[in-house]
């Protein structure tokens, strides 16, 4: 009966990734790129290879099992010791067919696969680069006419969801703020490269995933065939928002890129714009963008996680002094640390427009149990000063 | 042939008792026991931490923990998996056995032996230590960068990091210290007549095992001081800013890593044909071919490393390189799996619990083996790579192939060491059930990580709740199984149906020719094999 | 019969009087000195560890690991352009966490022909009201580029130091080694400064 079961849990276990062949839920996502497409064959192929094999070697195993047993009265064969060129020939059975399937039958089309991965004769017609930092993607388009676009993309999915307090969207945890767009059809470079710790950007439906190293930069490709929205994560562990960086791409046909680009150029020239604000203004679109770029450390309250993710509330930064006698503002002030960076903390500077800046500041200033006397606001003019 | 005079023992009983017996033992077979032991605590410890790790994973959104903690956890569960619980284990079936199936009275080298196994409580400490700390506010908790220690992430941790790298430290000299016991043991304490080529296969598992930690155990070493001096010294070996290179680190761990998963496996592929042999009552099939295969693989072992970080980027050459190196391990796997089917074949089989964990075991481990195969190809590994697909891979080596192999070699060997039979039914029940929930909580993850599940993460899109939940379910069934292991080694310890000798009818080996369980010191004469 | 460490498939040896057992001080000696003999071995490794270091960033310079470019100046001796090619380079920078500066390739990349000297222009800008000084990290991909990326003269060789508000236009001279890979039409030039202040 023992006997049985065994077989019985082989063979399931073996039906069960058959069927992964027909059906793409057990398998690789549908792919959308020459890349994954490659990808997708070559492993359905390695798969059928090294099932072959494993349900032959089972199958004599099971043989074996039935029939050489002692409750069955089956005495063993007196092994006469072989002649070494028996046993070799033997043993070179196996070896042979090994050699054959891993340096013919898999070995050529994983050759292939690799100078395609790799391809970097056909020119691309575009550059993106995509920097990991904890733990969100920036995205820069480097040339063509969306160059000069950047932006930064945060999780969407809400801290309610995420507790089981509110009901849990059908992107949950794959939705961002911003999307990265491309035209479909082209061919992408993509640069990688990371200002913290190190990343890795997948989209399993692409195919292709590169490790983000700080100081470094890597690079991969995708020509996206077919239009629509493509959503993978961040896959190389690094730190605790790790499974928080979701990616997301929108594939359009390239009129509806070139009119996106048009709408984005518009949109961050507007934000750009400087204007005087209100304390209270400032306060009010600070509360976003602190919610979207720094809670996930600092907490939406401001408690922070010390001893890595300090408190904001009391703390000696959000409450110092900014700026000095000369109107330049101070080493470690405030606005230092927002523009610059320090350690795990990121440089905004790049990232988040003069408006941004100021209201974020203000509002860390003035909320969160905060109520600074030094410098109790900052103005979009003062960061285009300060950064300039 | 034939063995001459096995002398029993009868004069030397004069040592102490009570806890100073284990602190101060030199005798193999306490020691021996002091790590099996040590290894079965820590096996149910990482075992609990992990099934914290499955709660999480029941369902999508955050119910149990909060991220950072759920990275310890993982960190912390593979660490104590590798160092604390496999390789002790097989560890302590070397000191159990060695000396009896090459005929010695003890190990080499009997005080580094105790020191070397006195070096593994207080690094399981270390490893742990943070946990508690943290409860009472310092620090901020366990290493939370998983095993591999990848800087930066490394360098940014909390004090957690500072204490997992000397446990590495201490674990690594304990390893070390073992090694060179079991090398100087194997080369000079053999039985006369015993050359090199008749040694046990469990030896030569060993022997090989032994050869890769002394080579590669260092450069562990090396790397986490190299990572303690960037944290705290200044120095640049993993910071861009400084000249150095974070990918740098990934090429010094995993020349020790990969290594270290056939160090893992080396010992079961020796005795894993010894129970074949011995239920198939037949030879083992192709001996020569199977030392040269272990050979081979501890060979290639070294010259394969990178193909754990394709993705990390690298020339086309050395991808195909890493590629086809990695291939080409199958094929000496091959001749192993074939000679170890080939001993079964047209033997006199029974299926007693060993028999089911070694038949199981090459039908798992092969699971693993092959999807390794295909995980070695470049352009498939970018989807597989840091995915459930890996995980559940390396599971099926290291759960099935490895810890699996060590239930193997427990039943078989238990009777031997306590001089009682343990309970066949229960035996049987607990392969079965661990047999089945194994499968059950790693297929799903073959599904997972192929749809696009990332490793480490505490959290998951909404399509991967189904198989996340059987997989939990399962993992639950797997661990709890594991308490019906322990039940059945202390019912064992405590009594039983008394074994005799030679315990198995087709058992063969010097071992079997002592009485069970066998005197303090083993052969006080040694036998001579002709 | 032992069966177990019989090897059915050898000859017997009879090297019984090769093996006699030795007497305990022998044993004990030559065990010792294996044991010595292994510490020695496991030391190595662990110095082979750390060697390791230099053997990689060789390593890395023969084969463009991982893109890292030398870091002296080289110079271009034989003057022979290969016009029937166009390599394309890109330029991008990054300023990392901690540095105070805005720093930024005046373009966005260039064509040229290996084998022909060119230079370019970054602009750094010291946005603090202290001196600051950066260092910055070249990195090139494909990593194989690297190799055939030389620079004749790059800010990047030493430390650059900024005084408050002071603006530096600084430039890089570089030539691609004609014996580029042909299977490389374009690459990218990106670099990463970092904090150097002496603290």
């Amino acid at each position: 009966m023992q006997v049985f079961k065994k077989i019985g849990l082989g063979f399931a276990a073996m039906l069960a990734s058959l069927n992964a062949f027909a059906d793409y839920s057990w398998n690789f996502p549908e792919p959308v790129t020459p890349m994954a497409l490659d990808t997708l064959h070559v492993h359905n192929k390695f798969m059928l290879i090294t099932m072959v094999i494993f349900v032959v070697v089972l199958a004599i195993m099971i043989y074996s099992i039935f029939a050489h047993r002692k409750n069955k009265g089956y005495k063993a064969v007196e092994d006469k010791a072989p002649s070494t060129a028996v046993e070799i020939f033997w043993v070179l059975v196996p070896f042979v067919i090994l050699l054959l399937i891993d340096f013919v039958i898999m070995g050529i089309p994983a050759y292939h696969s690799v100078v395609m991965m790799e391809d970097t004769r056909d020119k691309a017609t575009m550059v993106i680069k995509v920097t990991g930092s904890q733990w969100r993607w920036q995205y820069e388009y480097l040339d063509g006419e969306a160059q000069g676009i950047k932006f930064v993309s945060n999780l969407t999915t809400t801290a309610d969801e995420q507790h089981n307090v509110a009901e849990k969207k059908e992107n949950y945890l794959l939705e961002v703020d911003n999307h990265l767009v491309l035209p479909v059809g082209e061919k992408v470079r993509i640069l990688m490269t990371a200002s913290d710790v190190l990343h890795n950007w997948w989209v399993p439906q692409f195919g292709s995933s590169r490790v983000a190293v700080p100081g470094f930069i890597r690079e991969t490709w995708v020509q996206v065939d077919k239009a629509g929205t493509y959503r993978g994560q961040c896959k190389e562990l690094c730190g605790k928002g790790h499974g928080y960086m979701p990616v997301v791409v929108d594939a359009v046909p390239m009129e509806e890129y070139k009119v996106w680009v048009a709408a984005k150029k518009a949109e961050i020239a507007k934000a750009g714009e400087i204007k005087e604000m209100t304390k209270d203004d400032l306060v009010a679109q600070g509360k976003g963008v602190y919610e979207k770029n720094c809670a996930v450390c600092h907490q939406v309250n401001g408690a922070g996680l010390p001893p890595a993710f300090p408190a904001m509330t009391g703390s000696k930064i959000a409450l110092g002094p900014i700026f000095g006698a000369d109107g330049k503002y101070l080493k470690d002030s405030h606005l230092d640390r927002l523009l610059n960076g320090k350690g795990v903390m990121p440089a905004w500077k790049a990232t988040l427009n003069d408006t941004e800046i100021a209201a974020v500041i203000t509002y860390e200033r003035q909320a969160l149990g905060n109520a600074a006397t030094v410098d109790p606001i900052v103005q979009p003019a003062q960061v285009k000063a300060a950064r300039q | 042939m034939s063995t001459t005079t096995v002398a029993h023992d009868e004069v030397h009983h004069d040592h102490p008792s009570g806890i100073m017996r284990w602190l101060t033992t030199t005798n193999h077979k306490d020691i021996g026991t002091m790590y099996l032991t040590f290894s079965l605590v820590m096996f149910l410890v990482g075992g609990a931490m992990v099934l914290g790790i499955r709660a999480e994973l029941f369902q999508p959104g955050l119910q149990l923990m909060n991220p950072d903690f759920y990275n310890q956890l993982i960190g912390v569960h593979a660490l104590i998996m590798i160092f604390a619980a496999l390789m002790p284990a097989a560890t302590g079936f070397a000191n159990w056995m060695i000396p009896l199936q090459i005929g010695a009275p003890d190990m080499a080298l009997p005080r580094l032996n105790n020191w070397g196994f006195w070096l593994l409580p207080p690094s399981a400490i270390l490893l742990t230590l943070p946990f508690t700390l943290a409860l009472f506010g310092i620090g901020d908790g366990a290493i939370a960068t998983g095993w591999t220690f990848y800087p930066p992430l490394s360098v940014q941790g909390g004090i957690g990091v500072d204490f997992a790298i000397f446990a590495v430290h201490l674990l690594g000299v304990s390893s070390v210290m073992g090694s060179i016991n079991i090398i100087v043991t194997l080369f000079n304490m053999r039985a006369p007549g015993m050359t090199l080529m008749k040694m046990p296969m469990f030896a030569w598992g060993w022997l090989i095992t032994a050869f890769l930690l002394v080579a590669t155990i260092p450069v562990l070493a090396g790397a986490v001081t190299m990572l303690l001096t960037d944290r705290h010294f200044g120095t640049h070996f993993f910071d861009a800013a400084g000249g150095g290179d974070p990918i740098m680190f990934q090429h010094l761990f995993w020349f020790f890593g990969h290594p270290e998963v056939y160090i893992l496996l080396l010992p079961v592929w020796g005795f894993i044909p010894q129970i074949l042999q011995t239920f198939s009552r037949k030879p083992m099939y192709g001996y020569k071919a199977q030392v040269y295969s272990l050979w081979a693989i501890g060979a290639l072992a070294v010259v394969v490393w990178a193909h754990h970080f394709f993705t990390a980027g690298m020339p086309v050459p050395a991808l195909l390189y890493f590629m086809y190196s990695t291939m080409a391990i199958s094929l000496p796997l091959a001749v192993l799996f074939f000679c170890w089917i080939k001993t079964m074949w047209k033997g006199s089989m029974t299926f007693e619990t060993p028999m089911l964990f070694a038949v199981g075991w090459i039908i798992l481990f092969g699971i693993g083996g092959l999807t390794g195969l295909v995980l070695a190809d470049v352009a498939a590994d970018a989807q597989y790579h840091n995915s459930y697909f890996v995980v559940a891979h390396f599971h099926y080596t290291l759960f099935a192939g490895g810890i699996m192999g060590i239930m193997a070699g427990v039943y078989y060997w238990l009777p031997k060491m306590t001089g009682n039979m343990y309970d066949e039914t229960l035996g049987k029940w607990h392969f079965w059930l661990t047999a089945i929930s194994f499968n059950l909580t790693f297929i799903p993850q073959f599904f997972v990580g192929l749809a696009g599940m990332p490793r480490r993460i505490p959290d998951y899109a909404l399509q991967f709740a189904e198989f996340n939940m059987i997989s939990t379910i399962a993992a639950f069934a797997l661990g709890l199984s594991q308490l019906l292991f322990v039940y059945v080694i202390i019912k064992c310890v405590k009594g039983g149906k008394k074994a005799t000798d030679k315990v198995w009818e087709g058992a063969e080996g010097l071992e079997w020719t002592l009485p069970s369980p066998p005197p303090y010191h083993s052969f006080t004469e040694q036998p001579v094999i002709k | 019969m032992v069966r177990g460490i019989d090897v059915h498939y050898m000859e017997p040896v009879d090297n019984t009087d090769s093996l006699k057992p030795k007497t305990k001080a022998e044993l004990e000696s030559a065990n010792a000195k294996l044991a010595k003999k292994m510490v020695w071995v496991a030391a190595g490794s662990l110095l082979f560890a750390f060697a390791l270091v230099p053997l990689y960033d060789v390593l890395c310079s023969i084969t463009g690991l991982n893109g890292k470019t030398n870091n002296e100046a080289s110079t271009l001796t034989k003057a022979k352009v290969d016009t029937s090619r166009n390599v394309t380079v890109q330029f991008t920078s990054a300023v990392m966490p901690g540095l105070g500066w805005n720093f930024y390739p005046k373009q966005a990349s260039i064509t040229l022909h290996p084998g022909k000297i060119e230079t370019v222009l970054f602009e750094a800008k010291n946005i603090t009201g202290q001196v600051v000084v950066g260092q910055a990290i070249p990195s090139v991909t494909p990593g194989i580029a690297s190799v055939y990326l030389k620079k004749v003269e790059c800010f990047c060789f030493v430390n650059q130091s900024l005084k408050p508000g002071e603006t530096k236009v600084m430039p890089l001279r570089f030539f691609i080694d004609p014996a580029l890979p042909k299977d490389v039409s374009e690459m990218t030039l990106s670099y990463s400064f970092f904090e150097a202040t002496k603290k």
